[in-house]
């Protein structure tokens, strides 16, 4: 069996809330609760759901950003969420990370050229300055910028322009697996598509793994193999590319699609209105999280919490009222 | 599990196909010189105008038809303005102007070695508490509890200890300054931390180390150089204001606040002797103001694009 270049295994994070006169901790935020997930090499996992489900708590902590509540991460066999951060260090070079807001991304102090040379120099990459300068102008050339950019300041390029440098600084430390938080979402429609195309062709030439977290499920149909839909710090549904889009199976999934729209005026689609907002992952509801809103929920989803089960090929959902194709797994690795 | 394969074609009709865009990179727009200063922001260039003058006038004091601001001629006291007096004398017959001139060396001596001083102790601790947790709060409390007296009071407080002279006035001041650029600057290295690229930077393997002088601290540098022109307009004054009431500099050394107070008992009949030296701190309060104003307008990272 081939090892999956990426495990994350039952991760939480809670923040705790703090308050009152002395400090004290009176609650918690249940950001992630309880995610479980695996990225095969060369392979795209997307990670969509609603602002605030918890999305980007995840790829942060992959990234260990903040420690851990609990869970682990373990990257091409190898457990790293319980490693000091001078043990980590070398290892981050296999993850990287390309943001939403490309204006923020950037440090707007240093030049294109110490962005991008950053990782190179501190993963020791490359030794020589003439090295690490044809490494950088083969990056720009590759995210189809001129190489004679290199010695602008990031104020100096364009949104899209700089979300293609954030990407070849991602490029530069020659990872494993790229973490795309929002990457396109902060894009016009055709940049967006142009980073996508990009994000896609670097996949195929360097064998890249991309954890795509999105709310865009348009632009994540276009470009996944797989997608994992997250509702409130869980994962509620996931599965093969096809199996999602052609098939959903949680109601939440299907709310998410009939959302999407579609160019075709002609086309008339039964959309799924949810009603009410999302509740507060500070105190979420008891049962199934999604009960409060669930158009189908019945007694047992508000007391007893769904598993994620089989209902297909790799695909796994968790609600009570589902028929089951398979055996139960609660915690399943597809 | 297997690698998986090249992606399975979707139906292309339903997606948007971008045409590609052409790389155009913006002009570099060429550096501006003094003439795009005095065109961009001209209340700014005559800040550093004013500013520039009473430089030329502390450093060439000696030269500018002055004589010894500390000789006494009982026989020539309190004269007005005149030919031979232009901003008369005092009521020991020394004569003002000279007296003006050399004290704009104290003011901007004390004014820029405050603003230094405060800016680099404010910038560590500020540092320092922004990024160590736990020595945030403990940092933060005695800053609250230094801030709740006021900078003047502190300063004679701590002149109460000591002799009166240049370096502990200066030193005195300094201390009651660091809390706001401490403050300030524990802010912004806040705000800074949350920026996606540091984030970048520590994915990207950067050490603390680098992480602090590559990313954190050039970017608290801009509204830090702000702050200390405020301060160094702020610390002018309360120099001034320690002269005058006898607490700063000794009262033989001529500072403008010693020369008001010297002034203070003939203000009525004679108010020559406190005009000018007056008028000289406003001027020069008003230029380093007017500098931070137009440094405030031109380092600030929204407006970044004009520079």
């Amino acid at each position: 069996m081939n090892q999956p270049i990426l495990a994350v295994n039952d991760l939480r994070k809670h923040f705790p809330i703090r308050g009152g006169i002395l400090s004290g901790v009176t609650g918690h935020v249940f950001a992630v609760d309880g995610v479980s997930f695996s990225i095969a090499k060369g392979e795209t996992l997307s990670l969509v759901g609603e602002s605030g489900c918890g999305k980007s708590t995840v790829g942060k902590a992959i990234l260990r950003l903040f420690d851990l509540t609990s869970g682990q991460v373990v990257l091409d066999g190898q457990r790293i969420d319980d490693l000091s951060p001078s043990a980590l260090r070398p290892l981050r070079q296999r993850i990287q990370v390309v943001f939403q807001d490309p204006f923020s991304s950037l440090n707007p102090r240093m030049r294109v050229r110490d962005i991008l040379a950053e990782p190179i120099t501190n993963f020791g990459l490359l030794k020589t300055r003439t090295e690490i300068d044809a490494r950088l102008r083969a990056l720009m050339a590759k995210v189809g910028l001129p190489p004679d950019a290199i010695d602008r300041w990031p104020h100096e390029f364009s949104g899209g322009q700089r979300q293609r440098i954030g990407i070849a600084r991602a490029l530069a430390a020659e990872p494993d697996l790229i973490i795309c938080d929002e990457a396109v979402s902060a894009l016009d429609v055709s940049v967006k598509a142009q980073i996508v195309n990009l994000l896609c062709d670097l996949q195929q030439e360097l064998g890249l793994a991309l954890l795509f977290i999105s709310h865009d499920l348009a632009i994540v149909e276009h470009m996944t193999h797989r997608v994992a839909v997250m509702y409130l710090g869980k994962i509620v549904e996931k599965g093969p590319r096809e199996a999602i889009f052609a098939n959903p199976q949680h109601p939440y999934t299907k709310a998410l699609l009939s959302a999407v729209p579609v160019p075709d005026p002609e086309i008339r689609r039964e959309r799924i209105i949810l009603r009410g907002d999302v509740p507060s992952p500070i105190n979420p509801p008891k049962g199934c999280r999604f009960n409060t809103r669930c158009p189908y929920a019945v007694d047992r989803c508000r007391s007893e919490e769904p598993a994620l089960r089989m209902v297909g090929n790799q695909h796994v959902a968790a609600c009570h009222l589902i028929e089951t194709a398979g055996e139960p797994s609660g915690t399943d690795n597809a | 599990m297997n690698p998986p394969g090249p992606l399975p074609p979707i139906d292309e009709s339903r997606l948007a196909v971008a045409p590609d865009l052409p790389d155009i990179l913006p002009a570099r727009k060429p550096r501006k010189g003094l003439l795009g200063l005095i065109r961009n922001n001209p209340a700014m260039a005559f800040g550093v105008f004013l500013l520039l003058v009473m430089l030329f006038l502390a450093i060439f004091a000696p030269f500018l038809g002055t004589v010894d601001p500390t000789s006494l001629s009982p026989s020539r006291r309190t004269r007005l303005p005149s030919e031979a007096y232009w901003f008369g004398t005092d009521m020991l017959g020394r004569d003002i102007y000279s007296r003006v001139l050399y004290g704009t060396r104290v003011s901007l001596t004390v004014g820029f070695s405050v603003a230094v001083l405060a800016s680099i102790a404010g910038l560590v601790i500020g540092l320092v508490s922004g990024m160590v947790r736990w020595a945030d709060s403990l940092i933060m409390r005695m800053i609250d509890g230094m801030m709740s007296i006021p900078p003047i009071l502190l300063a004679i407080a701590l002149m109460a200890l000591t002799r009166g002279s240049m370096q502990n006035v200066i030193i005195a001041i300094t201390v009651a300054e660091i809390p706001r650029v401490a403050r300030l600057v524990r802010g912004v290295v806040l705000t800074l931390r949350e920026q996606p690229y540091v984030d970048g930077a520590i994915a990207a393997g950067t050490r603390m180390p680098r992480l602090i002088f590559r990313h954190i601290l050039p970017n608290t540098l801009a509204p830090m150089i702000v702050q200390a022109t405020y301060i160094c307009a702020s610390a002018m004054i309360v120099e001034a204001i320690l002269s005058f009431i006898g607490a700063g500099i000794p009262p033989t050394v001529p500072t403008w606040g010693n020369i008001m107070a010297d002034g203070r008992t003939l203000w009525q009949v004679r108010p020559h002797i406190i005009v000018f030296p007056a008028i000289f701190l406003s001027v020069t309060v008003l230029a380093v103001n007017l500098v931070g104003d137009g440094l405030r307008d031109a380092l600030d990272p929204r407006m970044a694009k004009r520079l």
